[in-house]
């Protein structure tokens, strides 16, 4: 009765190669990254130490550290992220908990999804026509950090949707069967339990932030600019900052002769913060998660 | 809760349109003030959207409109202002058992948190006092700060009966209560529900012929959007109805 038929050895055959090629495709996609994460490593090692992170560029960025760049990087993704994480967040909640399915909403989704594939630099000629010059805030942080949120907002818009939607349907109508207002809904029951989906959703723009060179090129990023060491408020809003992530380009491809270690160095350093930020959203999740209630 | 003289409901000419579909058409009739109303009828007749205009939740519905006049002790919902307060006068359990997503406790303390009281000790009244009436308290009594959502489905609706008791309703509407629980569990709802029937009136919609018989004292026969049929249970159980399809429903010759 339970004998081996040539039928059940050929699904068996199937089912590993099936299996081997998962896996295989896995690896191809892990060993790249421990890769490149590896050797960013090797390469920087003779420079990484506490000075690089705290020490300003010097001779022509051919030396010194990326104290400058990286507080500039950081003053851009907090400040981009302040604008863009409220009006995103409660934009989203709007959408999809009070807004009624018609054009207008329906035109409203649209552009959230088609806003958040468009390139990045296609925002920055945005930025730059409307902070830079328009609003008259110059080049500077600010300028440069509205841009930015204006490119991340429609991914949180996305994500916190997509966060409440996953909340089952029937809580809410439990909640409006017993006279609870729709916001009471939201902050009692929708809230609690889609509030790890929102946060996934806006900490992994943090990473994008802080990698787009583009945004930041055109409206308030600079190649070079040195400020006090060792003062994290050095910079101010109207001031022009440097960011990692064209600090990296200027050195790799615009500056001759400078020594191999110090664009790898400025990568791991980027790499390294957004990684531990994404990390720190890992065991953020995890504990929110475990809060989830059903 | 006092046993007064008088209607609960009172439905006049009551249209519910979805786009293109009417999904009531034009029904008219009263429930008795403390009687239990029982509301049967196919899939597709229009008993839950019925529900959903006595306590206004309809109103969540956009594509919905509903014409007619629907009165609860004597008030139009129609025009009513405050639509809070008339759903927690009209305790709605649904088919399919919900727990939210919280404590025991607070599952059944949500509505009465939501209306603004705060006091602790009120709170535990309302919660012991619902739970017991829900035929549910002796099996949570000593967890009441675990998990709604991970009790039983029978035990879930329960709960969600208790919740639809904790605000006070002057009338409970349980809309196919059975549908997703056990046999064991659903005579445990239906003698809960004898006990409570003295201080409250009770709309019992149900595809079950059966449990309009037992419980109810007047029974409703709904059909396509329609009104068929309204009498005494003697009647509409009765071999000679006053329509051919109630007999024909009732007795399972088609539905």
């Amino acid at each position: 009765m339970f004998t081996e038929t040539p039928f059940v050895r050929r699904k068996q055959m199937f089912e590993r190669i099936a299996r081997g090629v998962f896996v295989a495709m896995t690896s191809a996609i892990i060993l790249p990254l421990i890769f490149v994460i590896l050797y960013l490593f090797v390469k920087a090692f003779p420079i990484l130490s506490l000075d690089f992170l705290i020490k300003n560029p010097v001779r022509g960025m051919r030396a010194g550290g990326i104290w400058s760049p990286f507080l500039g990087t950081i003053y851009l993704v907090v400040i981009s992220l302040m604008i863009s994480t409220p009006i995103g967040v409660l934009a989203g909640i709007y959408l999809n908990e009070y807004a009624k399915d018609n054009w207008l909403t329906r035109g409203i989704n649209l552009a959230v999804v088609n806003l958040a594939g468009v390139p990045s630099i296609v925002h920055a000629l945005f930025g730059l026509g409307a902070f830079v010059l328009f609003a008259r805030l110059g080049r500077s942080i600010l300028a440069a950090s509205l841009t930015l949120a204006i490119m991340t907002l429609p991914v949180i818009i996305a994500s916190t949707k997509e966060a409440l939607a996953s909340v089952p349907m029937q809580f809410r109508e439990a909640c409006w069967n017993v006279g609870a207002t729709r916001w009471q809904t939201i902050r009692h029951i929708v809230l609690p339990n889609s509030i790890s989906g929102i946060l996934t959703g806006v900490i992994l723009q943090v990473s994008r932030a802080a990698g787009e060179t583009a945004p930041i090129m055109f409206t308030g990023a600079v190649f070079y600019k040195a400020i006090p060491e060792g003062n994290p408020f050095a910079y101010g809003l109207f001031d022009q900052c440097m960011a990692l992530s064209m600090h990296l380009f200027t050195i790799s491809t615009q500056v001759p002769d400078v020594p191999e270690a110090l664009p790898y160095g400025t990568a791991i350093v980027l790499l390294g913060s957004v990684l531990l930020i994404n990390a720190l959203a890992i065991v953020l999740r995890v504990y929110l998660r475990s809060k989830k209630k059903w | 809760m006092v046993s007064a003289p008088g209607n609960a409901i009172e439905i006049a000419d009551l249209r519910v349109r979805f786009g293109r579909v009417e999904a009531l058409k034009g029904v008219s009739f009263d429930v008795r003030r403390n009687e239990v109303f029982a509301i049967i009828g196919p899939s597709q007749s229009g008993k839950s959207t019925l529900l959903k205009v006595l306590n206004r939740t309809i109103d969540f519905m956009p594509e919905a409109r509903f014409t007619g006049t629907v009165k609860i002790d004597g008030e139009s919902v129609n025009t009513i202002k405050n639509v809070y307060e008339l759903r927690r006068k009209v305790g709605i359990v649904s088919p399919l058992p919900v727990g939210l997503p919280l404590s025991i406790f607070d599952n059944v303390a949500f509505a009465p948190r939501m209306a603004g009281v705060r006091s602790r000790g009120e709170l535990s009244e309302v919660v012991e006092r619902c739970l017991r009436q829900a035929a549910l308290w002796d099996e949570v009594k000593d967890r009441l700060d675990s998990l709604g959502t991970r009790l039983s489905g029978g035990q879930q609706q329960r709960l969600a009966i208790a919740r639809a008791l904790s605000h006070q309703p002057s009338i409970l509407c349980l809309d196919e209560f059975s549908i997703a629980i056990d046999p064991v569990t659903t005579m445990r709802i239906e003698e809960a529900l004898k006990d409570l029937r003295s201080q409250i009136t009770i709309v019992l919609v149900t595809n079950l012929v059966q449990q309009a018989r037992r419980l109810a004292e007047r029974t409703a026969f709904f059909l396509n959007g329609e009104l068929v049929e309204l009498d005494r249970n003697e009647v509409i159980f009765s071999d000679t109805p006053a329509d051919r399809q109630t007999y024909e429903y009732v007795n399972g010759i088609f539905g």
